[in-house]
């Protein structure tokens, strides 16, 4: 199998016009005549599902949540970025461009990263048109602000709540289609598998999870939008329900999965209090701009932070990095953090953490500013851990949060399963091997409203309208696989919970494939995975039955798939011997401690191909190639 | 801490449900959630069928978590969703009751699920704005007064939760429908479909069997987002505008 890219031809900045004139068009005749089946309702799945049916497209949308509008996009606090140089500070689409290319260290497509560029200003008309309620100045034009390090204020907000405020624009649009009934939305519904008919992605199989049915949709095309896998951590800022299963199902019915090791841990969260903990709250990266992070000096020290004297403090980013300081890009932040509490000098009870300290700034500010910036934060904070942030600094600690890989797609966001689409987070494409704060919804929204909607056309017209039906033999017997599947788990019968399982895979993935890597440490964790997965499958209790609301039993199979992606995780992390944004290798460290990346030998995307269960997956590359953004070591000093 | 807990248990949505008794051990650092995980823990390795409850992001805003604790919606701590209340609000031997939303348009699945999709059907019915993907003007090309789009931001923040339901003495929808209505009323891009909207959403708010609203207020209270009640005089105000200049 040769990687087709597909990149088109041509200067950057003309690439995707280029395209879009040579992608085929259906005729809107012949449209209704084509069904597509979206599986996830995020901010790419929503987007993509209602301007697909605005178009004249039979579109079934489904997600395992009681409604779409409870997507995991919601969460995102921060906000979009967009090209628009609206504050007149020398943003451009070529600033925007150049800064993902570099903030990614590197490891994503020149030109899918332009293209996100270009539609960045698009996504905000769109969104300000569908009563997105974005924060304003007192002229009544739209705000910005500077975001996660950028030198540029190119990020648009609705307070702390942006993800929601686009998911719910997304949301609405897609009501609108369903209300029309254009859209048949399936909730509560969670895919199980993917069928594949002559090569080609025909349809899904899918348990509703309120009966236990089982059963088959076909359509001419399927988008998986199913976001990222960071769960496979137990512990991470996702919801609990995010999974890898729609995209490892497809990855092992032939769709190459991309750099599944590279994966991003968000600087600040609030640490881990105890065994019971079940999953990990981010704290605005927004913090940054104003608090300052510093350990203790000594170490073990146990004197309460404000009677520590500053002399005292360490403030390591602010002395390793003094002109990006505390504002030092997410991958650097968290290392330097995992540093400090691995050298003793962690803060908070169990020593896990290191303090954000925003009494300068109330110093500077005044408590009512910051009580603006911040208050909906500093609550939330005080909520969790019942500490006030006012008074004592917050601890911070590093928490997996989003995956830069995912399924690897060509530029029309296509897998390598003909009639098989992948966006949004779910797809590896345009984060390289770091991505930027503001950058996820960006990207979501991008591939659903204005990239998708145009590229899927080109295959739908390019493959025949015949009509497709859930007959051929392999739905009946991928029907057949998942039944069987979910009987094996509740047939285990063993004596441990699916979460005690999770949490130990969960501790092997962060101890050996985690904020650092060895390469003894990746061996250890690829002996270690499949012995915990043998035994999760005799072992596991699944109590209730099939036929039933079973929330046990949708946690099973999606633990279950967890397993087996775990171990990918690692060979591709073992493999890539080098640093590179997310993904640092002890080995490959430069005399400072910053990650050494090696262009001459991994300056590619690494796309694994399944090749059974515990088996070596076979790798494929798609060379990186910078002609405009030049590579460069990134430094932050 | 020790604590006792009375959970709502019913097997399917056609069972007769009861309290079931449960004694647990807590740490104050827990959320509500993380407390009920460790029941749940317990329950399976006693091979006893866990407490089915809704819950997803557990950081207060997908709106999937929602438990009648002690008789209120959320439980003790304004302006909280269920996810993000911690033990540290109980004290060593309370008694603590749990169910789930009641109402009728919200018929209960199992154990404390009840199904919501009500609440969609109302958004289907007109709680959006009608613009195609494609080539809207500027997003600069409408200046908003500030502090018209903060009152939009307040109404938009609802989570879709169904406290406000759940604490009606109606079980009426009308803090969830009125906080639409008045995020997209207030804007200029809602004004074409403005007193449209309000009557379809309305509408489909009493065919889902939802109650009406007397203005009690306690949805208000029970909002996990602190939506105001305001909101539900402007909804009124523009139903009222549109029933009497509604065309045919």
């Amino acid at each position: 199998m040769d990687l087709q890219s597909r990149i088109p031809s041509g200067p950057i900045q003309e690439k995707w016009d280029r395209q879009r004139f040579e992608l085929k068009l259906v005729n809107p005749a012949n449209k209704r005549k084509y069904d597509i089946i979206v599986v996830g309702s995020g901010l790419a799945g929503a987007s993509a599902a209602a301007s697909l049916a605005e178009l004249g497209y039979d579109v079934k949308c489904f997600c395992f949540q009681d409604s779409p509008r409870r997507a995991h996009s919601i969460a995102a606090q921060g906000g979009i970025n967009a090209a628009k140089n609206y504050q007149n500070d020398g943003d451009s689409v070529w600033r925007l461009f150049y800064d993902t290319v570099k903030g990614g260290d590197f490891r994503s497509r020149e030109a899918n990263v332009y293209r996100l560029a270009q539609i960045s200003s698009n996504i905000i008309d769109q969104c300000a048109a569908q009563g997105v309620p974005f924060a304003r100045e007192y002229g009544g034009l739209l705000d910005n602000r500077s975001f996660g390090g950028a030198q540029v204020s190119r990020t648009f907000y609705a307070r702390g709540q942006t993800g929601q405020q686009l998911l719910l624009g997304a949301y609405q649009a897609l009501a609108r289609q369903i209300g029309l009934g254009k859209v048949q939305m399936f909730p509560r519904t969670e895919m199980l598998d993917i069928v594949v008919v002559d090569g080609h992605a025909r349809g899904i199989v899918v348990r509703d999870l309120v009966t236990g049915a089982i059963s088959s949709h076909a359509a001419h095309s399927v988008v998986l939008a199913t976001g990222g896998y960071a769960n496979v951590y137990f512990l991470s800022t996702n919801a609990k329900g995010c999974n890898v299963t729609a995209t490892w199902r497809a990855h092992k019915h032939g769709a190459l999965f991309a750099n599944p090791c590279l994966t991003q841990i968000h600087p600040t969260c609030i640490p881990i209090s105890g065994d019971y903990q079940s999953k990990l709250t981010l704290m605005s990266e927004s913090l940054r701009n104003d608090g300052r992070i510093w350990v203790p000096m000594a170490e073990g020290e146990t004197r309460a932070a404000q009677v520590i004297p500053r002399g005292e403090r360490d403030y390591y980013l602010e002395r390793l990095y003094p002109s990006f300081g505390n504002l030092t890009p997410r991958d650097i932040a968290s290392r330097r953090a995992k540093e400090a509490v691995d050298s003793n000098r962690g803060v908070g009870e169990l020593k896990n953490g290191v303090y954000l300290d925003f009494e300068d700034a109330i110093e500077r500010l005044g408590r009512d500013v910051i009580a603006e910036r911040y208050g909906n934060l500093f609550d939330m904070y005080e909520r969790i851990t019942g500490e006030n942030p006012y008074e004592v600094p917050m601890r911070i600690y590093p928490a997996p949060h989003y995956t830069m890989g995912g399924l690897w797609v060509d530029y029309n966001l296509m897998s390598t399963v003909p009639g098989l689409f992948v966006i949004g987070e779910a797809n590896f494409s345009d984060h390289g091997a770091n991505r930027l704060g503001a950058s996820a919804l960006m990207q979501g929204l991008a591939d659903g409203y204005f990239i998708l909607p145009y590229t899927i056309g080109d295959y739908l017209a390019r493959n025949g309208r015949d009509r497709v039906t859930t007959e051929p033999a392999e739905f009946a017997g991928t029907e057949r696989e998942v039944t069987s599947r979910t009987q094996r788990l509740l047939d285990a019968k063993g004596s441990r919970t699916v979460d005690s399982f999770h949490r130990e895979l969960g501790q092997i993935m962060w101890d050996y494939c985690g904020m650092s890597r060895t390469r003894e440490g990746l061996q250890t964790a690829l002996e270690k995975i499949p012995e915990l997965r043998e035994r999760y499958w005799s072992d596991v209790r699944v109590t209730g039955r099939n036929e039933d609301f079973n929330q046990t039993l949708e946690k099973a199979g999606r633990v279950a798939d967890f397993f087996e992606f775990a171990e990918l995780m690692c060979v591709d992390a073992l493999h890539r011997e080098e640093s590179c944004g997310g993904h640092f290798r002890e080995e490959f460290q430069t005399e400072e401690g910053e990650a050494l990346r090696n262009d001459d030998d991994f300056a590619y995307v690494a796309a694994w191909g399944f090749n059974g269960v515990g088996e070596q997956p076979m790798l494929r590359k798609e060379n990186l190639e910078f002609e405009y953004v030049p590579l460069s070591q990134r430094s932050y000093k | 801490m020790k604590l006792v807990l009375h959970v709502w248990r019913q097997s399917r949505p056609d069972a007769v449900g009861a309290f079931v008794r449960y004694e647990v051990t807590a740490i104050p650092h827990m959320s509500f959630l993380e407390m009920l995980d460790a029941l749940n823990e317990e329950l399976t390795e006693k091979g006893e069928e866990p407490v089915a409850f809704e819950h997803d992001c557990r950081e207060g805003i997908c709106g999937s978590c929602g438990l009648v604790i002690d008789g209120i919606p959320h439980g003790p701590s304004r302006g909280t969703a269920t996810c993000q209340l911690h033990m540290r609000k109980y004290n060593d031997g309370d008694e603590v009751w749990v169910e789930p939303w009641r109402a009728r348009a919200f018929p209960v699945m199992k154990d404390l699920v009840v199904d919501r999709s009500p609440l969609d059907r109302i958004i289907q019915a007109g709680g959006y704005i009608s613009v195609r993907t494609g080539s809207p003007p500027d997003a600069n090309a409408i200046p908003i007064q500030k502090e018209r789009a903060d009152l939009a931001m307040d109404a938009a923040a609802c989570i879709g939760c169904g406290a406000c339901v759940a604490a009606c003495p109606n079980a009426s929808a009308m803090l969830f429908t009125a906080a639409k209505v008045s995020h997209l009323g207030l804007l200029p891009q809602g004004q074409p479909e403005r007193f449209e909207r309000v009557l379809t959403m309305v509408s489909m708010m009493d065919e889902a069997g939802f109650g009406g609203c007397t203005n009690h207020g306690e949805c208000e209270v029970a909002c996990p987002k602190e939506i105001s009640v305001d909101f539900i005089a402007r909804l009124n105000r523009d139903l009222l505008r549109a029933s009497v200049t509604a065309v045919g």
